[in-house]
């Protein structure tokens, strides 16, 4: 059941990835041309509402769809990894323009170029954590 | 319009950012976080490179979950694009269309991606090839350097006000304006 529900999720969230075109090669580039308002107001409209959300459940201590304590974990402290990851994962987002979540919503779509970017992507992540702790 | 020729159009930010907003909320409640670059790791645990690497030495059953979702994302982009489209071209900025015209990409504004990089024909080429290879090495290393993608960092930890995902997408920013305004004329 809990699976069904997981799929569900997905499949939901791939169509919004393809029918607000945030899937699309071309409004990731017009975004960092800052030439359409589609891409922020998407994300901010997200972000916004997210932030609410996230407000309301710690605030009012809301439980799960199991009855348990919803958790939100904190990210880590740090500075030099978020800006140098976040600015290599920015070079390959507008290269490829597609992240982590789109691609597999491309893939279904029958872009099937966007196979090579996901593999070489899982290498990337690969390589990643070869080097982590050397 | 019938409410099918509706959905059938492009959905505008308003719409399709709320429903983000709601992918994520349903996460939540299901005790998870959104987070779709976990599944790149966890695809390497499944290869097995926990066998020589620390980094992948964990529980993948544990996130077999995020793959199921990643399956229904796959499922979505199919359903999205085959049953409730009727035409896929991206209408972009006039500005955007001369712009990318200029750089080869010609059909800015009339397709939903540029056939010079995602067609079948476009793989003929090696330079093609290693602009979506490379393209997809940065997303894949900088997205576990940083801890997260745009769904980890820019919706749900800005969501919960976290500093480090503002940092990271700044990041995602540097990076993509980089590329796109510095690089690109040099690539196309």
């Amino acid at each position: 059941m809990r699976r069904l529900i997981y799929l569900l999720i997905g499949v939901l969230f791939g169509i919004v990835l393809v029918k607000s075109e945030a899937a699309s090669w071309f409004r990731i580039y017009e975004m960092f041309q800052f030439k359409s308002f589609h891409m922020y107001g998407m994300i901010g409209s997200a972000v916004g509402l997210g932030i609410i959300v996230t407000y309301v459940i710690k605030r009012f201590n809301i439980k799960s769809f199991f009855g348990s304590e919803i958790i939100i974990a904190p990210k880590d402290k740090g500075f030099t990894r978020y800006i140098v990851g976040g600015s290599i994962f920015g070079l390959g987002w507008a290269l490829a323009g597609a992240c982590p979540g789109p691609m597999f919503a491309l893939a279904g779509a029958g872009f099937f170029p966007i196979l090579l970017v996901i593999a070489a992507s899982i290498f990337g992540t690969y390589i990643y954590g070869l080097l982590k702790d050397k | 319009m019938e409410m099918i020729d509706v959905i059938k159009e492009p959905w505008p930010w308003y719409v399709s950012g709320p429903l983000i907003t709601l992918v994520m909320t349903l996460l939540l409640f299901m005790e998870k976080g959104f987070g779709m670059s976990s599944n790149l790791r966890t695809l390497c645990a499944i290869c097995g490179a926990g066998g020589k690497v620390e980094f992948f030495k964990f529980d993948w059953r544990k996130q077999q979950w995020n793959l199921i979702v990643i399956v229904g994302v796959v499922i979505g982009g199919f359903i999205g694009t085959q049953l409730l489209a009727n035409d896929l071209s991206v209408n972009v900025d006039e500005s955007v269309i001369v712009e990318l015209n200029k750089l080869g990409l010609t059909d800015a504004g009339k397709a939903y991606m540029p056939e010079k990089l995602f067609s079948i024909e476009a793989c003929k080429s090696w330079k093609i090839i290693l602009i979506l290879v490379i393209g997809g090495f940065l997303v894949g290393f900088g997205t576990r350097y940083a801890g997260g993608c745009t769904s980890g960092h820019a919706i749900s930890g800005l969501s919960n006000l976290q500093i480090p995902s503002l940092i990271a997408v700044i990041g995602f920013f540097v990076g993509g304006l980089i590329m796109t305004h510095l690089l690109f004329p040099l690539i196309f």
